[in-house]
């Protein structure tokens, strides 16, 4: 068989282990497994890959994509441009070929003809329903194994580890042997195909690194249901919301496995689905004011059911965890894209003078740790925790090290006055800031037959937590509260900062942290040096402030339009816009460091035209 | 609420229960609601019931929302657990509380408003959910802190005191209840503690859901001639449909009861309740022929009351999760963290 070229007159995309890999197709039709199957072959060749799924609101039969970052140097940021697209979705194929860089490939279904549409990229014609239906008598399996097969076609235009590929098929079809044959030769007919029809691999491919060895690739979900696990909590209460529904899904399936008495059989856990936030807050709040840990996970429209229950859990003093996937709001917004677009609703949520704690996981590790974390700060100050994930971290897989646990490790339930310690004192005064650090102790229900009950209540209360319409006492009791949110910072993680003592730097956290490393060495590359700092909580440690005092110019750098910390910086560090410049995107799709990039140059011109002036 | 602090005066011929704890020691701070509020019987019922069965109060958690029936808890076992949450929402905090220490018992007190309104779905829900535990609705049918508008319970036709009229039909919780597979389901009146006390003690036996609607009238805005929820009214309209008598765990039953229109029940704790039903076709055992009972009593203009159905084959929601004996709220990380070994074993199947 002779081979074909690939567009012999257009010129070729070349590089090993740096290039973007874009999938275009239907939702529903079992493209995800195959491309996860991509992505985490490249991965075991210990290459760092970067995966990102982009997929709408539905649940069969509209446009999804997939696209993977791969990058020698570690930069896991998304990159624009696409080097090689798989368009398997007519819908979309016109957009998908055009967003392909020149120079590019586009591996279609030849099936179906296909108008030359560009004449700057390199076609790769592969039959796949054609090989397909020949191969497969099922009508599942010639529709999925489509998928299948351009995976292993991929193989041999990129250099995949082939036994990586069949190796994993093996893995995820255990127990299940009698699709991994059928998997396995789907893989072969497309890793033949390309292999007998073109020059593999193409100039654009792959090579065994070291670089991502020993790291982990998880999504952040899955690593917060874990740290729940790990953090104690027994209690989940959740309504389902898309993109926070996988937190509870992977607490569930890690209690299967690892909260079952092994003696009994019974469990160490329970999972309401509740009827709705309102409920599932609730639910978690009346069993942390019980002294069980419990949580609930949620995003923006569920978030914003739960107000009235969070400000009466700060005002109450019951500690609660609550994780906040965002995703594009207002309102429904686009619930399957993601954004940063939650830090002011949370950070003061509920009517009234209320403010809670919030943490900024950037990677799945920090997901497992804030998680874990979480519970002990929230008993510990005896208040909501909001840890502030996204759709981008929640629901992509990241590479990232291996989680830790130290097995020295003890749960900080805080204040708690148990029956022993109840005999010896003579006045229980729940609201009682008897340490001096604005912290009071509380009991659990049954703890004592005579002392030690208290009426909780969201209503004004003194330090006996009896009501009350006086002022003055009300004003002792939130002034205490302030009191003890400031002493807070110590229970929360610190900043993350990088100075060389630039007079310029970056603020950022979350997920925006996957494209800093490359905007600062792009930027450095031109001269332009910038010091980091990365924020974990809220409220801010000093050295935040610091930070910006020490530096001539921010640049302050989120996904969401309002600028939402450079609001908090401004309230809460005295900082003003003319040494804040805000770096903003809400497109749905994670910032870029050329986005980034690009913005910090073009506001960097605009300043030296308007010294000039 | 209370700016006068109650006296505590022991009287030394008080009679103490097995506990060696007098009624006082079940009380609560001094009411603030209107002189005459049926709200005020319930709390007596409640200390009379809770003392009578020895039940310790520290072994109590009470749970309600927002309203004047809410606020009661303050007004009864001040050594229990009180959590006055937000306006409909108890049966969240309930839910949740319950499953943290299986080992209380869990007391609701809620209103129409905070029941049948704002927080009909989470009723509906707890409901479903089977907790264990005693919900009651003080029914007075008007929104009393609010100053008197009509409720979701309020009988189409009933008459406020301003002279409102409720043009729509009523939303019957007892009804709903049974409907929704509620295991323990009655009705009572504030002003009849001799039926209320018993249907107290054996909703806080029975394992499961247990719901009690007291009618409970509002003497500031809701206790004309024609309002439904008045006393008149349900003095008038009352129909026993059973009436029982509670003998705790541990009592020695003395009296014996007849065959046939007797029953003998024992509950999960061992308690016992004698039910003598008042008609020969009523079955409280069976939830088609109770809804029929009540709802027949309801086009009538009357009102069933007495304990109206129980199931005691219904697991509650910790045996539906078979979930440890020992409560959540004492497992340490001994008992709930996997360790570092298992994380590094999770570890390799994401690499």
């Amino acid at each position: 068989m002779s081979k074909r070229k690939s567009a012999r007159t257009s010129k070729r995309l070349s590089g090993v282990n740096n290039f973007v890999v874009k999938f275009a197709n239907v939702n529903g039709s079992g493209s995800a497994s195959a491309n996860n199957l991509f992505a985490k072959s490249i991965f075991r060749m210990g290459i760092p890959v970067s995966p990102h799924n982009i997929f709408p609101s539905n649940i069969q039969g509209l446009p999804t994509w997939y696209e993977v970052r791969v990058n020698d140097k570690g930069y896991l940021g998304r990159r624009d441009g696409v080097d090689l697209m798989v368009a398997v979705n007519e819908q979309t194929i016109v957009r998908d070929i055009e967003s392909v860089l020149p120079g590019g490939y586009v591996l279609y279904d030849s099936s179906k003809a296909l108008r030359p549409l560009r004449k700057d990229v390199n076609f790769l014609p592969i039959p796949l329903k054609e090989i397909c239906l020949r191969e497969f008598e099922h009508p599942g399996q010639r529709q999925l194994f489509q998928n299948i097969v351009y995976v292993g076609a991929l193989a041999a235009f990129l250099s995949i580890d082939f036994e990586i590929l069949t190796s994993m098929v093996s893995q995820q079809f255990r127990g299940k042997e009698k699709l991994i044959l059928p998997n396995v030769h789907a893989l072969e007919l497309g890793y033949h195909y390309a292999n007998d029809n073109f020059d593999c691999p193409l100039p654009i491919r792959l090579k065994p690194s070291r670089k991502a060895k020993g790291k982990i690739l998880m999504d952040g979900n899955t690593a917060i249901g874990l740290g729940c696990v790990y953090g104690g909590a027994t209690i989940a209460s959740w309504y389902p919301l898309t993109p926070s529904t996988s937190v509870v899904d992977a607490f569930g399936k890690f209690c299967k496995r690892m909260r079952i008495d092994p003696g009994t059989g019974k469990t160490k856990f329970s999972i309401v689905q509740a009827e709705d936030e309102l409920a599932a807050i609730g639910i978690a709040i009346g069993a942390g004011w019980n002294g069980a840990r419990a949580f609930t996970a949620s995003s923006g429209p569920g978030v914003s059911l739960m107000q009235e229950f969070l400000g009466l859990a700060y005002f109450a003093e019951v500690p609660v965890v609550l994780f906040n996937i965002q995703r594009v709001g207002p309102s429904t917004g686009m619930p399957t894209r993601t954004q940063q677009g939650d830090l002011l609703t949370c950070a003061f949520a509920s009517h009234g003078d209320t403010r809670h704690i919030l943490l900024f996981p950037s990677t799945p590790k920090e997901c497992f740790e804030f998680a874990a974390g979480s519970f002990d700060i929230a008993d510990r100050l005896q208040t909501p925790v909001i840890v502030m994930s996204d759709l981008e971290l929640g629901m992509n897989d990241h590479i990232c090290d291996p989680l830790e646990w130290d097995d020295a490790r003890k749960y900080d339930r805080g204040k708690v006055l148990g029956a022993e310690e109840l005999e010896e004192i003579e006045d229980y005064g729940r609201y009682a800031d008897v340490d001096g650090d604005g912290i009071p102790w509380r009991t659990y229900p049954g703890a004592h037959p005579e002392k030690g009950s208290y009426f909780t209540r969201g209503s004004s209360h003194d330090v006996m937590a009896a009501y009350t319409e006086d002022g003055d006492v009300y004003a002792e009791v939130m002034d205490r509260l302030a009191k003890k949110f400031a002493g807070s910072l110590k229970y929360l993680p610190r900043p993350e900062i990088e100075s060389e003592g630039n007079k310029r730097g970056m603020i950022y956290f979350g997920t925006t942290a996957s494209a800093i490393p490359e905007v600062h060495d792009k930027l450095a590359r031109q001269g332009i040096m910038l010091d980091t700092m990365r924020i974990r909580s809220f409220p801010f440690h000093e050295e935040v402030a610091r930070f910006i005092d020490e530096h001539e110019l921010v640049y302050v750098i989120e996904q969401n339009r309002d600028a939402q910390l450079k609001s908090l910086l401004k309230i809460e560090c005295n900082a003003t816009d003319e040494k804040m410049h805000s770096i903003l995107s809400y497109n749905g799709v994670v910032t870029s460091a050329d986005c980034i990039e690009s913005a910090i140059l073009a506001d960097l011109s605009e300043m030296s035209k308007l010294a000039s002036a | 609420m209370s700016y006068i602090v109650k006296p505590r005066f022991h009287h030394p011929g008080l009679q103490k229960n097995d506990l060696g704890y007098t009624r006082r020691d079940y009380e609560g701070t001094l009411t603030t609601l209107c002189g005459g509020c049926g709200h005020d019987s319930i709390s007596a019922a409640i200390i009379h019931a809770v003392h009578d069965m020895s039940l310790a109060p520290h072994q109590v958690a009470k749970v309600s929302g927002i309203g004047c029936s809410s606020k009661i808890p303050a007004y009864f076992l001040e050594r229990s657990h009180g959590f006055n949450s937000v306006h409909g929402r108890m049966p969240s905090i309930a839910t949740g509380a319950n499953l943290a220490n299986r080992e209380l018992y869990y007391l609701g007190i809620s209103g129409d408003g905070d029941t049948a309104s704002i927080g009909l779905g989470q009723f509906c829900h707890i409901v479903r959910r089977r907790i264990n535990m005693l919900y009651m609705v003080a029914n007075n049918g008007t929104y009393g802190l609010t100053k008197g508008q009509l409720s979701a319970t309020a009988d189409l036709g009933s008459k406020t005191k301003s002279g409102e009229e409720s043009q729509y039909d009523n939303i019957d919780l007892v009804s709903l209840a049974i409907d929704l597979g509620a295991s323990f389901v009655a009705r009572s009146f504030s002003g009849d503690k001799d039926q209320l006390v018993p249907l107290i003690q054996a909703g806080l036996s029975h394992r499961g859901f247990a719901f009690i609607d007291v009618i409970s009238p509002c003497v500031t805005f809701n206790n004309t001639p024609f309002s439904a929820h008045g006393y008149k009214n349900t003095w008038e309209n009352n129909v026993v449909l059973s009436e029982i008598d509670f003998v705790p765990m541990r009592k020695e039953i003395t009296a014996r009861y007849s065959a046939g229109k007797e029953k003998e029940i024992t509950l999960h704790d061992g308690s016992v309740i004698h039910l003598h039903k008042t008609s020969a076709s009523y079955d409280p055992y069976d939830r088609e022929n109770a809804l029929h009972h009540v709802n027949e009593y309801k086009k009538q203009g009357k009102i069933a009351t007495g304990l109206l159905y129980i199931n005691q084959s219904q697991s509650d929601l910790h045996e539906l999760n078979d979930t440890v004996n020992k409560p959540f709220n004492r497992l340490n990380e001994h008992d709930l963290c996997p360790g570092g070994d298992v994380l590094q074993d999770i570890n390799e199947t994401f690499m």
